[in-house]
């Protein structure tokens, strides 16, 4: 176990160093956020129905979405998609690991240190920032306890999004230059993660599918538990979701793994 | 005319590259036509639930949002080299486009055209031709349409320009360029006078999203007249890409190597 850990503290501090980007792009994500709410709004505005989430807590979503962009797996993990490539991969196969364990550390480092580093600053600008500027656009809890409930289901989110990480990793054993994959992942997840829209707003009959999918425990539940949207009472439904998901994905990435290594032909033998 | 052929070759050796790996090729392909998809879907979904947007219905949103797609596809595909620019910059490789006797503009633009941005040009174009068939059409909209993302596309040119020449100072191509590239294009989507105030206006004066797509929209609906402000509207993205190149000069002559 304390070889994973360490593989995960090692990633982990080294993503740390990406502080530029991560401002960088938080630029990027004010401004996606501010568009996205506006865009919105005008929809609210016309509607004269009531829709299935007040436009209140469609803000804080919006917010949370950027805050935590980062857990969709937007790409392959490029170093072990090298290893794949150059047959570099060998050498992992030769540590007192498990192949499948040693790339599902790496995601779960991969999916905290940018999200964090993203998430804070995004915090502070809708927290603390927006309610002097733009009050009715700044984000805030409606309770102590929908905040501390939103606390694991972020962690929740983390494990999920690691697991669909490592499942694209695997896919790379066959693909070798998986981009494609991993287009198609980010594609499903932007849309069934509530990036596009808020999952509560597609029509009714798609939604109970949508909810059962992996993809709306990465975003969509844990946000909607912090604006409490989703009362404190149904946190405890979104956790079994996110570990149930974890757990088949978990199981599924270890028997791909255990498959490609026995087809694994290294060259130059 | 010589510039021309090479420009025409240059983009040939780059796809017949990228058709090398046909699998790879086709998935992003595939990939790149689904988010946009996807992203229509999205707004057909809001369109279902609320009704109408600040008075717009769907298919005339399909107007708008054909047009800035289009344009900037078409940009982001063929000016690849200004996107990398940063990487370019830091790697040396600039220095070495420098040495040829060609222009950098030219070398840049062929520098690669990637192929499956198609995805997100066929899709504006799929979204567009459903959009036209609700338009009444005369031969001024139909060249206010043509003009609309001509202009388009030069803005997007301009921005990624920008984005590139920028990189002379920071050597990193900043993410921030994001916000007025893919940022530009998602707000374009939808009609500008759903924003707020300020916000229209840095897409009119500053950033002429505007002006390229907006206004032009208004007279081929027939929402406006089409007089003489909305059939020079597209100008205003020409005039963008022009100062954009202008800019560029002044980055290039305070170029000095990323090599010690």
């Amino acid at each position: 176990m304390s070889g994973y850990l360490a593989i995960v503290a090692a990633r982990f501090r080294s993503l740390l160093q990406y502080r530029a980007a991560a401002l960088g792009g938080l630029f990027t994500q004010v401004f996606f956020g501010l568009v996205r709410i506006m865009i919105l709004e005008a929809f609210y505005a016309a509607s004269s129905t009531p829709a299935p989430m007040a436009l209140p807590h469609v803000i804080g979503y919006i917010w949370l979405g950027q805050a935590t962009l980062l857990l969709i797996p937007w790409r392959n993990d490029e170093d072990v998609a090298e290893q794949i490539r150059s047959g570099a991969v060998v050498y992992e196969l030769t540590r007192p690991l498990d192949l499948y364990g040693i790339w599902l550390a790496r995601s779960i480092a991969w999916r905290t240190a940018p999200v964090l580093l993203r998430m804070v600053p995004m915090f502070v600008i809708a927290m603390l920032v927006l309610p002097i500027l733009a009050p009715e656009w700044a984000l805030a809890p409606p309770s102590a306890a929908s905040f501390a409930l939103w606390i694991p289901c972020f962690a929740g989110a983390v494990l999920l999004s690691a697991a669909v990480s490592a499942l694209m990793t695997v896919s790379l054993m066959w693909t070798i230059a998986g981009d494609g994959v991993a287009m198609l992942v980010a594609t499903l997840a932007t849309m069934f993660g509530g990036l596009i829209i808020p999952l509560p707003l597609f029509p009714d009959w798609a939604r109970q599918i949508i909810y059962a999918l992996p993809f709306a425990g990465l975003m969509d539940f844990p946000s909607r538990v912090f604006t409490g949207d989703i009362a404190p009472s149904g946190a405890a439904w979104v956790l079994a979701h996110q570990l149930a998901w974890t757990g088949a994905l978990v199981a599924l990435g270890r028997w791909l793994v255990s498959r490609g290594v026995r087809r694994l032909v290294v060259q130059g033998g | 005319m010589d510039s021309l052929r090479l420009y025409v070759r240059l983009i040939a050796c780059s796809l017949r590259g990228q058709l090398a790996y046909r699998a790879t090729f086709l998935t992003k392909l595939v990939g790149n036509f689904a988010v946009t998809v996807f992203e229509f879907l999205g707004i057909w979904a809001l369109f279902t639930r609320f009704g109408t947007l600040g008075g717009w219905t769907l298919r005339e949103v399909a107007l708008l949002y054909g047009t800035v797609d289009v344009g900037f596809a078409l940009a982001d595909m063929l000016s690849r080299g200004f996107d990398r620019f940063g990487t370019i910059l830091k790697a040396g490789e600039f220095d070495r486009m420098l040495l040829r006797p060609r222009s950098t503009v030219l070398q840049l633009l062929g520098y690669e055209l990637r192929l499956f941005k198609l995805g997100r040009l066929a899709q504006g174009a799929i979204i567009l031709a459903w959009a036209a068939g609700a338009v009444d059409w005369t031969p001024a909209r139909v060249g206010l349409l043509g003009f609309s993302i001509a202009g388009t596309y030069a803005l997007f040119l301009g921005i990624i320009v920008l984005q590139a020449t920028s990189a002379f100072w920071t050597i990193e191509t900043l993410e921030v360029w994001s916000a007025f590239t893919y940022g530009g294009n998602y707000a374009g989507e939808y009609p500008l006078s759903i924003y707020k105030r300020w916000f229209q206006r840095v897409f009119t004066a500053v950033i002429p999203l505007g002006l390229t797509t907006y206004y032009p929209a208004r007279a081929i609906l027939g929402r406006d007249d089409l007089d003489g402000f909305h059939a020079v509207a597209p100008l205003g993205g020409i005039v963008f890409a022009a100062l954009a190149f202008g800019v560029w000069r002044l980055g290039l002559r305070r170029h000095a190597s990323t090599g010690s």
